[in-house]
């Protein structure tokens, strides 16, 4: 790609970028959130036009008008968000638009295909299991069988491992490596430092929609490359002080048993308690009840057996209008979807939650003056960019709609804070922010829930961790943490 | 190179689509010259008598707005629905009903006063048109049933319930031979009074006038309609922040069925004094149309209903002076529809015509 210049109304989001791949690397393509990384791959894919600049595949000059060019180039793109139809099967997902298909589909032959390449490439799959009830890490897998279906061998990778649990980023990079074994080039979008120096070859930074520079990851450090990447010296570690030594139980879970989407037995039997001034962090491989642990502690999930705890006495939790009541709040995992309405104003969002109250209403009448200086109030306090009070949520970067989410949950002022992968997809600078938030909020004596994936996250936050193992807790660890053993609970070993 | 490519882009502005709008009925006017100009009348003449028709005079202007009030109302309440993001087309059924219920209430008080009767009159065919579409506003809350076929379906059952109670039970008293399946005159007491002497427009297009206002403050100024729209917009994020998701989608609906209901109030009380077949010339339907025409918003509506009632009353004008068929002027109706709702994509893409696959930039 030479001297790509991709403009949006109001900003350059690639100027003059160049970037070359070599046949058969893993190259990683790394950046802040914004950064130009997406865009730039997005022209590879054929999704959006360049303003100015060329494209060479193979040394060949090439004009790719769509996906489905970028398809018959052997170009493939796996999107952080997924492209799959929900309702279809994995199998009819895979070949959907695909080439040469008769009227009539064989979709036996194609799960029997299906399940051979699987197998060859360690990403294991259900052919006939609907997509809308698999978690997200086996979609992407779904995603990335896709492309190789069809035999690709250039391989785009948008924030893959941002949906994936540390366990599952290990088997995915090794499945990473097999593909390179056999010819197929990958370039994978991130932001995580560690990622690019455990699996690429090489490295092209990107900052500001501009190409920094592309080095052998050999010749580099982690700490050189979030200087590049950030213009600046950022801070690895969250600095933290101890919890605090008193500590009171507010939220105790008993025995919760609850059922997923498919009607089968996701919780089977969690117990649990956090306290006040400290982060309980749950780990786990995702996929072994998190989300529906979160879903119930919203109330959106109802439990099959089992109690619910708040300072020392049960409550109902039937709706999540009596659990907001009761000063447990969460911030969701799913931002788009749970989080935030994209065609509401940050203004109006602020309020989602307390829209009927004082002083945003009285006597069903809304006082939009009061909203907008609230909305206000959050975009400053939570540094919130290129925001204002009437600006459409949908518009806000990944990390600056969490940071919304995020201020109108804290801002309730809730005794028990459930966060469900609070930085996922977000950018260091987010990350840090969020971090520093939670800490705030622990200081402030609030019992936080964090359930995250992200084992780095887990062990910098935490001030206790618990493991969740098959709708189990497997286990707890006081800090210092003993990796290992922690190693062993996440794999489901007792201990 | 495509022969049309539509690309996304940020939402244009207001004036935008106010542009897109008048553009898109301007357009349509265009096409009906040319329809016109086929059938062998000058289109100035044509449209002259149209809009002599339409506005030309006090009787016209009279017939006009007589039709777009029940027109008004009727889609301020799918509006409603719509605000929710559900689908109200068994507002005819809602409208039958409620004019059914005013009907009966009146005719079995019709000793009451006027100033209690009518008001119960209207409570009452707002309150039966209301359950009758939130009945499909509880099915889809409750057990997920898809609320467009449900209404669909209530308005069969509305209509043969009407048609049953105009043929038997509350079958007028006096009917002479065979008959016409219609009810009683009903109390004078009740009887709107009109805005003129001479002229059939009578006070409730003022109500249509202040209900415009109302349903927008109830949209945009209520905690209700905030919790309507955040339900159409993302019902999931609605749940999470603890809004009653199946409380939003009943109450949308009932709205949206009680606002038909009064419609069909006025139609008994104001119009006709009597509750008959064929009241409703498929207003409930042509409401779906003036909705979508006027972008959903209740000022939009006010507009549009006034327009496409107006140029159903014109045509029949113009079709008397110049032998252009009334089926004209619907196929301009139709083509206003088509050319302002479909030119909405506009507001979110742009569009290039025979694009090249790559424009590139001289170096």
């Amino acid at each position: 790609m030479l001297d790509i210049t991709k403009r949006f109304p109001g900003v350059v989001a690639n100027d003059r970028v160049s970037l070359s791949v070599r046949k058969g690397e893993i190259h990683a393509l790394l950046g802040e959130n914004g950064a130009g990384k997406t865009t730039l791959m997005n022209v590879l894919y054929g999704l959006y036009r360049p303003d100015a600049g060329q494209i060479a595949i193979h040394g060949r000059p090439v004009e790719i008008s769509g996906p489905r060019a970028a398809i018959d180039l052997g170009i493939g793109m796996v999107h952080q968000h997924f492209m799959l139809v929900p309702v279809l099967s994995v199998a009819e997902n895979v070949i959907l638009g695909l080439h040469g298909q008769a009227s009539l589909l064989d979709l036996a032959a194609t799960s029997r295909r299906l399940s051979k390449l699987a197998a060859q490439t360690g990403l294991s799959v259900d052919p006939a299991a609907k997509v809308w009830q698999l978690p997200v890490g086996v979609q992407q897998r779904v995603e990335i069988l896709k492309f190789l279906f069809r035999g690709a061998d250039i391989l785009i990778l948008d924030e893959p491992t941002a949906v994936l649990t540390p366990d599952e980023t290990a088997r995915f990079f090794a499945v990473l490596r097999q593909l390179q074994t056999r010819g197929v080039t990958i370039v994978l979008i991130t932001h995580k430092l560690k990622e690019v120096m455990a699996i690429s070859d090489r490295v092209t930074v990107m900052r500001g929609g501009r190409q920094v520079t592309t080095l052998d990851t050999k010749g580099t450090t982690p700490a050189r490359l979030a200087q590049l990447m950030v213009g600046r010296d950022v801070l690895l570690e969250v600095a933290k002080r101890p919890a605090m030594a008193e500590r009171r139980p507010v939220l105790a879970m008993h025995d919760l048993h609850a059922r997923n989407e498919r009607g089968l037995m996701a919780l089977r039997g969690v117990s649990l308690t956090v306290h006040s001034g400290e982060i309980l962090g749950l780990a786990g491989v995702s996929g072994n009840g998190q989300e529906e642990l979160a879903d119930v502690l919203a109330g959106v999930r109802s439990i099959e057996a089992g109690a619910l705890h708040l300072h020392g006495q049960a409550r109902p939790w039937t709706h999540p209008r009596a659990v907001l009541a009761q000063g447990v709040v969460q911030v969701p995992a799913d931002r788009l979807a749970d989080g935030a309405v994209a065609d509401f104003t940050i203004a109006e969002n602020a309020v989602l939650p307390t829209h009927n109250r004082r002083p945003f209403s009285r006597r069903g009448i809304l006082n939009w003056p009061r909203i907008r200086e609230f909305g206000r109030r959050l975009i400053e306090e939570y540094d919130i960019r290129g925001a204002r009070p009437d600006s459409m949520a949908g518009w806000l970067s990944g990390g600056n709609l969490q940071k919304l989410i995020l201020a109108r949950q804290i801002t309730l002022d809730p005794d028990v804070l459930v966060a469900v992968q609070p930085t996922r997809g977000l950018d260091v600078g987010a990350t840090e922010f969020v971090h520093r938030k939670l800490i705030e909020t622990r200081d402030a004596g609030k019992a936080i829930l964090l359930i995250s994936t992200d084992l780095d996250e887990i062990l910098s936050l935490s001030d206790r961790i618990a493991v969740i193992y098959e709708g189990r807790i497997n286990g707890e660890l006081l800090p210092p943490f003993d990796l290992d053993r922690l190693g062993l609970l996440l794999a489901g070993d007792e201990a | 190179m495509s022969l049309l490519v539509a690309r996304e882009r940020p939402l244009t502005s207001p004036l935008v689509y106010t542009l897109i709008v008048l553009g898109g009925a301007l357009l349509a006017l265009l096409l009906g010259a040319v329809l016109m100009a086929l059938w062998g009348v000058s289109p100035l003449q044509g449209y002259r008598e149209l809009f002599m028709g339409m506005f030309g005079s006090a009787h016209s202007i009279s017939e006009s707005l007589l039709k777009a009030t029940p027109l008004i109302i009727i889609s301020l309440g799918i509006a409603i629905a719509f605000s929710a993001s559900a689908w109200n087309i068994g507002a005819e059924g809602q409208f039958y009903m409620g004019a059914l219920a005013a009907t009966a209430c009146a005719l079995v008080f019709s000793q009451a006063p006027g100033y209690l009767l009518w008001p119960l009159t209207l409570i009452v065919a707002m309150v039966v048109g209301g359950i009758w579409a939130a009945l499909a506003g509880y099915l889809r809350a409750r057990y997920g049933i898809n609320e467009i076929i449900v209404t669909v379906m209530l308005n069969y059952i509305a209509m043969y319930f009407v048609q049953y109670m105009l043929a038997s039970p509350l079958r007028e008293t006096q009917a002479r031979g065979v008959g016409y399946p219609q009810t009683d005159v009903i109390p004078q007491t009740i009887w709107l009074p009109r805005l003129a002497p001479g002229l059939r427009l009578h006070v409730g297009f003022l109500l249509a006038v202040a209900l415009v206002f109302v349903v927008y403050m109830l949209l945009r100024h209520t905690t209700l309609g905030y919790r309507l729209r955040a339900v159409g917009y993302n019902w999931r994020a609605a749940r999470h922040a603890g809004i009653g998701v199946s409380n939003a989608l009943i109450w949308a609906m009932g709205l949206s069925g009680a606002l038909a209901g009064l419609a069909g109030q006025l139609e008994v009380t104001g119009v006709h004094r009597r509750l008959l077949w064929g009241i409703s010339p498929g207003y409930g339907f042509l409401a779906i149309v003036v909705t979508l025409l006027g972008n959903r918003h209740p000022f939009g509506i006010f507009i549009a209903a006034i327009l496409l009632a107006a140029l159903d009353f014109g045509a029949q004008t113009m079709q008397r002076g110049t032998g252009v068929p009334v089926a004209l002027v619907h196929t301009i109706q139709y083509l206003m529809v088509i050319l302002v709702v479909g030119g909405g994509v506009l507001r979110t893409h742009r569009l290039t015509l025979f694009d090249p696959l790559f424009r590139r930039r001289e170096a």
